[in-house]
């Protein structure tokens, strides 16, 4: 038999015809056949022999072309004869039952029979022997299947291309041409994929981590590139105008460092806490020039500066909600995920793109807890306890963080009054300047864990915990952001009160200047020099600064505390737990996990203390975009170094959009305080651009009136009439109203067209059943089914399958249909296909009733 | 791989040795159905566990690789054996035949006690993370 199986593998590998064998010399004519039988038309499909050889041609592994044209030339006429089909797959179903046809012909010849059984040794050597056609028939029809679907696609393909170039009428150089300007265009692609930084070490992540860790680098990358579009638009339009053609450093009294801070203007200490020279640069508000135009191009600075200040917030806005739509038209939007949460759990929880044995064992932990979560919850909705107690608890942990949360909102707000104080006296100490961050730092470290012991009181569901725990942090950073604004307008308001006198000062002292004895006054006297002119206190450097200063220190504390708390925690954890009483890996203090929320929250928080501060300190965008870079790096290497896959693995498709609402949360609420600033506080007298207007957006009006014309001017005015906006903003609350309401009312019906789909779906479903118990093994019923199945999705190839059985019965091959008569309707359900025998069997039967629900239960 | 070979066993596919359905997946994809595949069945699998693969066609081979005793049906049995593989065995008894109950309750459309690929289709095709943890990414 082996022999015999040799010796048929090398005539299929080799292809040599008409080798005489031994042992039968049937298969030696079969073979010897086997050159004509490939081009035989459609008609001589009644010869078995000759089916036989090119049914034996097909599986072979090493020749899909062949198979490809044997296929393509029956596909048109085996469609008329099926028997069933097992598995479906795209479109090559019918190609599979054509062959199975063949088979099926083949069967009651039992010489072929032999020979058959013989072939499967090389097809599948190691498929348990039968002699049933049925499981041969199977094992084919896995093998081609994928190669079909591939072979399918990619002949579509090549369809699609050839159609379009065949369509136009161009000569051979140009589709040539064509043809690799596609090539081009995909290398192109190829090429831009590999061009997204850093997504080799983000993948590496996802396989260590899950898609959740990675989540939150992806959301820090795609920050990077929003602060990097937002540096560009800063630095190209302000900076770069100012520095190359405005008046140099030195030249006017704003530009310079006034000479009682000049002896410590270089000093480290002075230049990190921004001031000194640092002060007087570019980074700042008031370093520029309230000069009109600037330089031969007449560049309008002031203008310039306004309008990318307000642009800033137009691209962000824009951008945000961008990404928010693009995630909800990502996700599907149906919310019937609670119908079927135990389905999801099952087939959806395993993440396949785990290859870390870690992260699996941690999440098989999760699938587990996850199923037992699930299974407490089903348990518990049936039964209802103690709704008071529950209630009573809640409120009281309410109670308690809202205290919590006023109490350090009254924490922050003393801490900056006194720190007001402190910048009074003389010989601060370093901890006194800085107390206001500190403090603002410590608390964000510290109530996160308050609160997230105090939540356990509440005993809510997990999920909806930690959307009250994200809640309330987001209350703790908003609360505390607020209070720091507002004393920090305290102080704008103290600087503005001052400048009255200063102006006088100013004023007195120059006069005294130019009319001092002692000069000649034939020579006109050289100017004062800018350093010693009196300074006004500058609000917006001062606001600028302190931003600046929030920036830098919030970045140092959250690498300190990725230091001490992830880093030396890990190597404390590794190295100490050889001499330490307790298992430290497993129990306290263990490795840390890397808390996606508090990161993310962090982000988002800081993000838009960049919007708030950006306005007054243009350079913040850029040091904000070295620290995102910085910690990019950073994080990436202190997650693979020292932190675990979480133990409860959550899932990051749907948490996206929440992270984007808030976003879009942040940067309005940063939106207010600089709309304000703007439309009520007069800009300083000596600094800035905007220094000696009324108010900042003055420099439109002036804009509009010198260098638009006229009618241009006069539209403006006609628009920024009130008369004129009030009607404008009652018609977009109209609109918003309509749109919400059309919105309603879509979704309404789309939910009810869900319900009609669905009880649909399930009429059919009970009228297949019903009739599939009504009518057994009655093939009268097969066009009723086809029929009914056309009206089915897949079910093309499939009726085409269901129709070709009364004509196999017709034909009455042999031994496939009575078998199903015999077969009881229903089996036990413990009998498992072990043997490939019952599975032929249910096949069989299958292929006999020819409708889908017909099948015997496994 | 060095040698050359043209036949993988599902030992050598170590890469996901923590998959629960390795086994499953090689039997799907394997030319006899025996976890021993070609190069072209490797081609095939990483074909469909791609991000680009359309979502009916995972559909459809998650359900084969669901399909443990590959009768075109997702049975109880089927069932269960997907839980205990996901969950190592950590689940009592009464434990997994309530899942199994619940899934059956959920997903079966056509009350049959089983889930045809239909049913399957029509419950996975509404996963919101079937795309993202189906995937095998290169």
């Amino acid at each position: 038999m082996s022999h015999q199986s040799k010796r048929l593998e090398e005539e299929a590998r080799g292809g040599a015809r008409g080798r005489a064998r031994s042992g039968s010399p049937r298969t030696g004519d079969r073979l010897g056949r086997r050159p004509s039988s490939k081009r035989p038309p459609p008609g001589r499909r009644g010869s078995p022999p000759g089916q036989q050889e090119r049914a034996r041609g097909s599986p072979r592994p090493g020749s899909p072309r062949r198979k490809q044209t044997e296929r393509r030339s029956r596909r048109g006429e085996l469609r008329g004869q099926e028997p069933r089909a097992t598995e479906r797959t795209y479109e090559g179903k019918q190609k599979r039952d054509g062959r199975a046809s063949l088979r099926e012909q083949r069967a009651p010849p039992k010489k072929e029979k032999e020979v058959l059984k013989k072939e499967e040794p090389w097809t599948r050597p190691k498929k348990p022997r039968s002699s049933s056609l049925a499981s041969s028939i199977s094992g084919k029809e896995s093998l081609s299947e994928e190669e079909l679907a591939r072979i399918l696609e990619q002949v579509e393909e090549k369809k699609k291309l050839i159609a379009t170039m065949r369509s136009k009428p161009w000569p051979m150089a140009k589709k040539l041409a064509e043809l690799k300007w596609v090539k081009f265009k995909r290398d192109f692609d190829n090429f831009k994929t590999q061009c997204i930084p850093w997504e080799m070490k983000i993948k590496g992540i996802e396989s260590h981590f899950g898609s959740s860790v990675a989540s939150y680098f992806i959301f820090l990358r795609w920050m990077y590139g929003v602060n990097l579009v937002l540096f560009c638009l800063i630095f190209g339009l302000v900076i770069i105008p100012e520095v190359l053609m405005g008046m140099p450093y030195g030249s006017i009294p704003r530009k310079t460092v006034p000479r009682a801070e000049q002896e410590k203007a270089m000093d480290f200490s002075v230049l990190w806490d921004f001031e000194g020279y640092v002060k007087y640069s570019a980074l700042f508000y008031g370093y520029y020039n309230n000069q009109r135009t600037i330089g031969w191009l007449r560049y309008r600075l002031p203008m310039a500066y306004f309008m990318v200040g307000v642009s800033v917030f137009g691209y962000s806005l824009v951008i945000v909600i961008r990404s928010m739509a693009n995630n909800t038209q990502g996700s599907t939007s149906d919310g019937e995920s609670d119908n079927f949460t135990f389905s999801f759990k099952m087939f959806t929880s395993w993440d396949y793109l785990i290859g870390n044995s870690e992260t699996a064992d941690s999440k098989y932990a999760a699938i587990t807890t996850s199923f037992k979560e699930s299974i407490v919850d089903e348990q518990e909705s049936n039964k209802e306890e103690n709704v008071h107690l529950t209630r009573f608890l809640r409120v009281l942990a309410n109670f308690l963080i809202i205290c919590c949360l006023c109490g350090s909102g009254y924490l922050i707000y003393f801490v900056v009054k006194r720190s007001q104080e402190f910048s009074k006296k003389q010989n601060v100490s370093w901890y006194e300047r800085n107390e206001v961050e500190i403090v603002m730092s410590l608390l964000g470290m510290f109530c996160p864990p308050l609160f997230e012991t105090i939540a356990a009181l509440e005993n809510y569901h997990p999920r909806i915990g930690l959307k009250w725990q994200l809640g309330r942090i987001f209350a703790l950073f908003l609360g505390n952001l607020y209070t720091f604004l507002l004393a920090l307008m305290d102080d704008v308001h103290l600087k503005l009160s001052k400048e009255e006198k200063i102006k006088n000062i100013t004023h007195w002292t120059l006069l005294n200047y130019y009319n001092s004895s002692g000069w000649n006054e034939s020579v006109p006297r050289p100017p004062l020099h800018p350093a010693d002119v009196p300074r006004g206190s500058c609000w917006e450097t001062a606001v600028g600064i302190e931003f600046m200063r929030l920036t830098v220190s919030d970045m140092l504390v959250t690498y300190i505390t990725i230091l001490l708390g992830d880093f030396l925690r890990a190597c404390f954890v590794r190295f100490m737990n050889y001499c330490w009483c307790w298992d430290l890996e497993a129990g306290f203090p263990s490795y840390a996990e890397f808390d996606i929320s508090g990161n993310v929250l962090g982000l988002i928080f800081n993000q838009g203390m960049i919007w708030m501060g950006s306005f007054y300190a243009p350079g913040l965008v850029g040091i904000n975009v070295l620290r995102l870079l910085t910690s990019m790096y950073f994080q990436c290497w202190a997650v693979m170094s020292s932190n675990v896959p979480h133990e409860r693995v959550f899932k990051a498709s749907r948490s996206n959009s929440f992270y984007m609402g808030l976003l879009l949360l942040v940067l309005f609420l940063s939106l207010l305080p600089v709309a304000y600033t703007i439309m009520t506080l007069p800009p300083s007298f000596d600094c800035g651009p905007f220094s000696g207007k009324y108010r900042m957006y003055d420099v439109l009006q002036e804009t509009i009136e010198n260098d638009f014309p006229t009618f241009l001017g006069k539209i403006f005015a006609f628009l920024a009439n009130p008369g004129l906006i009030i009607p404008a903003i009652l018609l977009m609350f109209l609109a918003i109203y309509y749109l919400n309401s059309v919105s309603k009312s879509l979704s309404r019906a789309n939910a009810q067209l869900k319900k009609k789909i669905q009880a649909l779906r399930e009429v059919e479903k009970s009228h297949k059943s019903v009739k599939g118990r009504a009518t057994a093994s009655d093939s009268g019923d097969t066009p009723k089914s086809s029929s009914k199945n056309a009206t089915k999705e897949d079910t093309t190839p499939h009726s085409a399958s269901q129709s070709q059985i009364p004509d196999e019965k017709a034909r009455g091959s042999g031994t496939v249909p009575p078998a199903s008569r015999h077969l009881p309707i229903s089996q036990p359900p413990g009998v498992r296909p072990g043997s490939g025998h019952p599975r032929s069997q249910t096949r069989a039967c299958r292929s006999a009733s020819g409708r889908k629900a017909q099948r015997p239960p496994c | 791989m060095g040698n050359k070979q043209t036949v993988f066993t599902h030992e050598q596919l170590e890469a996901y040795q923590d998959n629960p359905f390795r086994q499953r997946i090689a039997q799907v994809f394997s030319e006899d159905g025996d976890g021993h595949m070609t190069l072209n069945n490797f081609l095939d699998m990483f074909s469909v566990m791609s991000e680009m693969a359309p979502r009916d066609l995972k559909a459809y081979y998650a359900f084969k690789i669901y399909d443990f005793n590959n009768d075109d049906y997702i049975c109880t049995w089927d069932l269960e054996q997907t839980v205990t593989k996901l969950t190592r065995g950590e689940l009592s008894a009464e434990e997994v035949a309530l899942v199994c109950e619940k899934v059956l309750d959920e997903a079966d459309g056509d009350h049959d006690g089983r889930l045809s690929l239909e049913d399957f289709q029509n419950m996975i095709l509404r996963a919101p993370d079937f795309l993202s943890t189906f995937h095998i990414r290169i």
